[in-house]
């Protein structure tokens, strides 16, 4: 292998590695300033969101995706283009519900936990709950109201990690948004 | 402008993630009534957040590359290879007394660039460096060269690194 492409591909490796050192470093420190996972938790849902009101304006601007017209649409996008675009992967679609209102999204890898191992005491910790904050945040940008949780962890011993994403309404534009 | 790496964006993500972090942390520590106490407090817990990330990235980054001849050398690399991979772009200049003290400048700085250039928001760019200049004492202490690094900002983006060895 020529030097040149070593370098290339530590290159690109190094990149997704700052957003993942970075964001444990991120998990340390709340671990130290919390007491316990679920503050943890919902600190990583609300920074998370924080990100997401902003991340949305980024994504539209790069993607030039247009308006969803269904949350099957929505799910698609979410999948193939701002999972790609972010993260690097792309999440499976699966297990709609028979009311097309709710669905998962698989991630065979997650790139946030490279290296990530829980201790025993924090067996409570969603590690990478910031993900469930930065898509709920998006999408009330997008004049919708959904509820994003992991349903499964590889982190926590699952064989994958699954995101479950359930439509709760349209949020009308003239409300004021957001709960934060 | 993003070019150089296809379709991702995984530079945004991590310039989100970091404004977000320099803002929970000041959140945290506002409620302390002696506001210098609390600036260091602040910049040192984000110092160290750096520190540690940039030792983690050099761990991965050299298994495949040569030893360095002297810290020259390893300012340079600093300079070029790693700054381009995380930032983006190269160190724009750097400059040293040969005595232990070098300037790093980066001219269009990627976690300066949201705010508009020139002298607002002066103030605020501190909160915004910290991170980046354990990033560097963090990635020099894995490279074997121990450093205080300072940073200097006074027209943004533009902005100077100054790690003492």
């Amino acid at each position: 292998m020529s030097r040149q492409s070593n370098r290339a591909t530590d290159s690109k490796k190094m990149n997704s590695e700052l957003f993942t050192l970075t964001y444990g470093a991120l998990v340390t420190q709340l671990c130290k300033d919390y007491e316990n996972d679920e503050e943890v938790n919902k600190q990583l849902d609300k920074m998370g969101y924080n990100i997401g009101v902003r991340l949305i304006e980024d994504f539209l601007a790069r993607s030039s995706v247009g308006r969803c017209h269904d949350f099957r649409e929505t799910a698609d996008v979410i999948a193939k283009v701002a999972f790609k675009m972010y993260l690097g992967i792309t999440p499976s679609v699966t297990n709609w519900s028979p009311a097309g209102d709710e669905f998962s999204l698989i991630l065979e890898s997650n790139p946030l936990v490279d290296f990530v191992e829980l201790p025993d005491n924090h067996s409570n910790l969603v590690y990478s709950n910031l993900l469930c904050g930065v898509l709920r945040g998006a999408l009330e940008m997008v004049q919708m109201a959904v509820d994003v949780r992991f349903a499964q962890d590889t982190l926590r011993g699952d064989n994958v990690t699954e995101i479950r994403m359930k439509f709760i309404k349209r949020i009308e534009e003239n409300l004021p948004a957001g709960d934060e | 402008m993003d070019v150089l790496f296809s379709d991702m964006a995984d530079d945004a993500l991590f310039e989100f993630l970091h404004m977000e972090i320099v803002a929970h942390v000041y959140k945290e520590h506002a409620t302390r009534d002696d506001i210098d106490k609390e600036r260091v407090t602040c910049i040192s817990t984000l110092e160290a957040m750096g520190f540690r990330v940039g030792q983690g990235l050099i761990e991965r980054f050299t298994k495949d590359c040569p030893t360095f001849k002297d810290d020259l050398d390893i300012m340079k690399f600093l300079c070029k290879d790693f700054w381009s991979t995380i930032f983006k772009k190269q160190i724009d200049n750097l400059r040293t007394n040969h005595q232990g003290t070098y300037v790093l400048q980066d001219n269009k700085f990627a976690l300066l660039t949201q705010f508009s250039s020139g002298k607002q928001y002066l103030e605020e760019a501190p909160k915004y460096l910290a991170f980046s200049c354990g990033l560097i004492r963090g990635a020099l202490s894995n490279l074997g060269l121990e450093s205080v690094v300072t940073a200097e900002v006074s027209l943004m983006p533009s902005c100077k690194f100054m790690p003492f060895i």
